[in-house]
């Protein structure tokens, strides 16, 4: 084969800003998002797929909902809790919410921090929202506790519609588990971080490749993912 | 005369991709076990599929003699016949067609055909192939379990799925179906984000989106198209699985079993068709898409001639990708829906004949007035044609609300389906081997063994399934175990039947000629060298056949035109491969 026709690797080529630029990368070999890792458009992707799994869960237990013949059991009521004598509303989820909210907070931190490739001031952001993400699923075990303490089961409750159990147990079991991945995978990434794996190119465990700080930030994409589905969970289920 | 889409004058764009770190295996195991060479994984997943449908091939025998010879054989009981039914076809769907499509073809062709070394994530494609193992690993535990496997129907529905008097419905059968499919969908999920990931992110220099060979797009949509239908299918699963381990009643209504009041109530068991279908509809074009585009590659290569269309056939795919996601209502005319539900999913259905037909159409003139060689690879891609177009024909009648109430649930729709995603993509797989068999083994298939394979299963195909839309017309329904005395059955049916019977078991032992062609040639077959077929695509212009770890040695291929550049006008070879840069020198001298 003839020697091909050399551009320097350094020189990026003018692109056109907005639809047009769209188009041209679109349109441009290589890559189709220029400035887009291969890391970071699998997780893009693979949420995108996760979202079609939680979108299917929720219209099913919405369809269930609407079309039972019996009465659904009011939320408010049914996640409300005594404290100090006073009967509140929803509490323990607006906790819930408020530090999984709050967690996406210092995940975003972490990200810049790692860009800044502040270790210390990474890992030690990670971890503290690797305990916002340990503190909401422990929160969600206690309500689990308490509901079915007081007679909830996958196949019945006291106050009405069998689905209420089964959809509450299930949706809120599947995002549990997602944060509980979440909380692992920051984990293991904020020891890297931590061992600064990242800045002497120790390769992976599993996949003999050399991580990147970029590792942070992809974490922080599936952890915002999972914090953004809450709310939709919280509004879809405990609001309405 | 210069070639206006090679872009020849254009400084190239500079490199932006770095070249990969790829794992270098050590030892034999790393090398050919678990590896994390595509190609390789490829070569895994092809071998696994076709071992369990063969699985399905030999239930497919034992369902015919069923039918053409009612109550002869005393193995088949009206159990065993569900179960070898609903095996049959999840086996055929989603374990064979799904898997070797993707997995298989996706694996071996997407990284070389857009000039990457490897797929993007190599460990974690490996990991999708020793996952997709343990789902067929699961499948199969479920012949062997107590009560044996599922006999509700390829569809699984409830709520007769879960209750005891389907086969497998209190017993180990469905449970494990349903592990099996959601363990199938984790490990595809890893793959498949692999494949999308490879296509938009990895390709070569000079490797555009409208350069793809339709190969590539016809798999890279089908992938696209399953991470987004799978999570139904997935979600349907769980749900299901707790309807049946906890008592959950999504899907069970309130229902009376053996004179006993179910502990079940008020779940819905259309909601289980609708998450079914919104996954089930696209599946029929995961399974398409691929065909759609290795026969367009093929038909080019072997007619001599570009493809016609090639842009009408890019947007033609992705369109019916999108399409295929909301006419999923189609499959469920008599499952009772608002009337204007119907006419929208009617609508749409019949919509999507108009890419589909634009696709048949631009096969068609792309071998008019071509140099057709009546290869093998072109023979299956020609028998393709034909039956797709039988079933896509059927399938318009199937649309209609009013024509597909009387036909649903006859011997028709299993014509129909059959033919369109059955034998159709099943040619184009046979056609898709023959073709790139020399490059995956450095041999040629044998020749005359070929044939035989071709003429029994192609005219053996047609023998079955076009009777079989004759016997589904008079009103025979599908899935009966047998038929009985039945008035307006005619006598011919049972003709028919017992005739269908014969020719599926001479097609399916026609197959065995195939298996033993592809072990014969590894070693007896004739040398192919790197590019047999003179085609211009990347994969053919290797280094080494079968190409190594890394697939292209030092330097990685620079792309400069598109992938149908046959008989170009003026070019000394009928044939300019995608990483020639200039038309004229392409010849001895030019290769040195």
């Amino acid at each position: 084969m003839s020697a091909p026709i050399k551009t320097p690797a350094a020189e990026t080529l003018p692109r056109p800003a907005g639809l047009a630029g769209l188009a041209s990368d679109w349109a441009s070999d290589q890559r189709a998002f220029k400035h887009v890792s291969w890391g970071k458009a699998m997780m893009w992707i693979f949420l995108l797929s996760d979202t079609f799994i939680f979108g299917c869960f929720l219209l099913a237990y919405m369809s269930a909902r609407m079309a039972t013949t019996v009465p659904w059991p009011n939320p408010s009521e049914v996640f409300a809790l005594e404290i100090a004598g006073a009967h509140v509303p929803l509490i323990l989820i607006a906790i819930m919410t408020f530090v999984l909210i709050s967690s996406s907070g210092t995940m975003a931190m972490a990200v810049n921090c790692g860009y800044r490739r502040d270790r210390r001031k990474t890992a030690i952001l990670m971890l503290i929202t690797a305990l916002f993400g340990a503190t909401f699923v422990g929160m969600q075990a206690f309500e689990w506790s308490k509901l079915i303490a007081e007679g909830v089961r996958p196949w019945g409750n006291p106050w009405g519609a069998a689905q209420f159990g089964s959809s509450f147990f299930m949706i809120t079991g599947f995002h549990g588990t997602h944060v509980t991945f979440g909380v692992i995978f920051l984990l293991i990434i904020a020891r890297k971080v931590w061992r600064g794996d990242f800045d002497t190119e120790r390769r992976g465990f599993f996949t003999s490749r050399k991580g990147r700080y970029e590792i942070v930030e992809i974490t922080g994409l599936y952890w915002h993912f999972v914090d953004l589905v809450w709310v939709f969970i919280f509004a879809f289920f405990y609001l309405w | 005369m210069v070639d206006v889409r090679s872009g020849i004058g254009e400084a190239l764009p500079p490199l932006e991709v770095e070249d990969v770190e790829l794992y270098h295996p050590h030892s034999w195991w790393t090398r050919y076990v678990f590896s994390q060479d595509a190609k390789i994984i490829a070569i895994q997943y092809a071998t696994t599929a076709i071992a369990i449908g063969m699985v399905a091939l030999v239930l497919s025998w034992l369902i015919r003699l069923q039918l053409g010879f009612p109550g002869t054989f005393e193995l088949i009981d009206a159990e065993r016949y569900y179960q070898f039914i609903t095996m049959h076809g999840m086996i055929m769907v989603i374990y064979l067609l799904t898997a070797l499509f993707l997995g298989g073809f996706g694996n071996y062709l997407i990284p070389l055909m857009v000039g990457a070394r490897d797929m993007v994530f190599p460990y974690a494609n490996m990991l999708s192939y020793w996952i997709y193992l343990l789902a067929v690993l699961v499948l199969v535990a479920s012949f062997f379990a107590p009560g044996g496997p599922t006999g509700a129907g390829w569809t699984l529905y409830p709520p007769q799925a879960v209750l005891s008097g389907t086969p497998g419905g209190k017993d180990w059968g469905i449970i494990l179906m349903l592990f099996s499919l959601i363990i199938f969908i984790i490990g595809f999920t890893m793959g498949g984000l692999n494949y999308v990931v490879t296509v938009l992110q990895g390709r070569a220099r000079g490797m555009t989106l409208m350069r793809l060979p339709l190969t590539v797009w016809g798999i890279f949509t089908a992938t696209v198209m399953a991470l987004l239908a799978f999570p139904a299918l997935f979600v349907a699963c769980v749900m299901m699985l707790f309807d049946r381990l906890l008592g959950t009643s999504f899907f069970m209504p309130a229902i009376v079993e053996m004179g006993e009041q179910l502990q079940h109530g008020g779940g819905s068991p259309i909601l289980f068709q609708h998450l079914f279908w919104f996954f089930g509809h696209p599946e029929v074009y995961i399974v398409a898409l691929p065909a759609f585009g290795i026969v367009s590659d093929l038909i080019s290569t072997h007619a001599r001639k570009n493809i016609f269309g090639y842009r009408m056939m890019v947007w033609a795919i992705v369109i019916i990708g999108g399409l295929s996601f909301i006419v999923w209502a189609h499959h469920m005319y008599v499952s009772g829906m608002n009337p204007y539900f119907g006419f929208f999913f009617a609508t749409t259905t019949l919509i999507i004949a108009v890419p589909t037909a634009i696709k048949v159409y631009n096969w068609v003139l792309t071998l008019w007035r071509g140099n057709i060689h009546l290869t093998l690879p072109m023979l299956f891609a020609l028998a393709f044609i034909v039956t797709f177009v039988n079933g896509g024909l059927t399938g318009l009648f199937l649309g209609n609300v009013v024509v597909d109430v009387p036909l649903s649930d006859t011997m028709f729709v299993v014509a129909h389906f059959h033919m369109v995603m059955g034998v159709a993509p099943i040619m184009v797989i046979f056609g898709a081997i023959y073709h790139w068999y020399p490059k995956i083994t450095g041999r040629m298939l044998n020749e005359v063994l070929g044939q035989i394979h071709f003429w029994v299963t192609f005219i053996g195909a047609y023998a079955i399934f076009f009777p079989m839309h004759y016997v589904g017309l008079v009103g025979v329904p599908r899935r009966y175990y047998e038929l009985g005395e039945m008035a307006f059955v005619a006598d011919s049916v049972h003709t028919l039947n017992a005739f269908i019977s014969v020719m599926a078991l001479i097609v399916g032992a026609a197959q065995i000629v195939f298996l033993f062609n592809l072990v014969w040639s590894l070693r007896h077959g004739r040398d192919a060298g790197g590019n047999p077929w003179r085609a211009t695509t990347l994969e053919w212009q290797t280094p080494e056949t079968p190409p190594s770890h890394g697939n292209w040695g030092k330097e990685l291929p620079v792309v400069y035109r598109w992938a149908y550049d046959y008989s170009v006008p003026g070019a000394p070879e009928d044939f300019i491969p995608q990483n020639q840069p200039t038309p004229g020198r392409l010849g001895h001298e030019a290769i040195s």
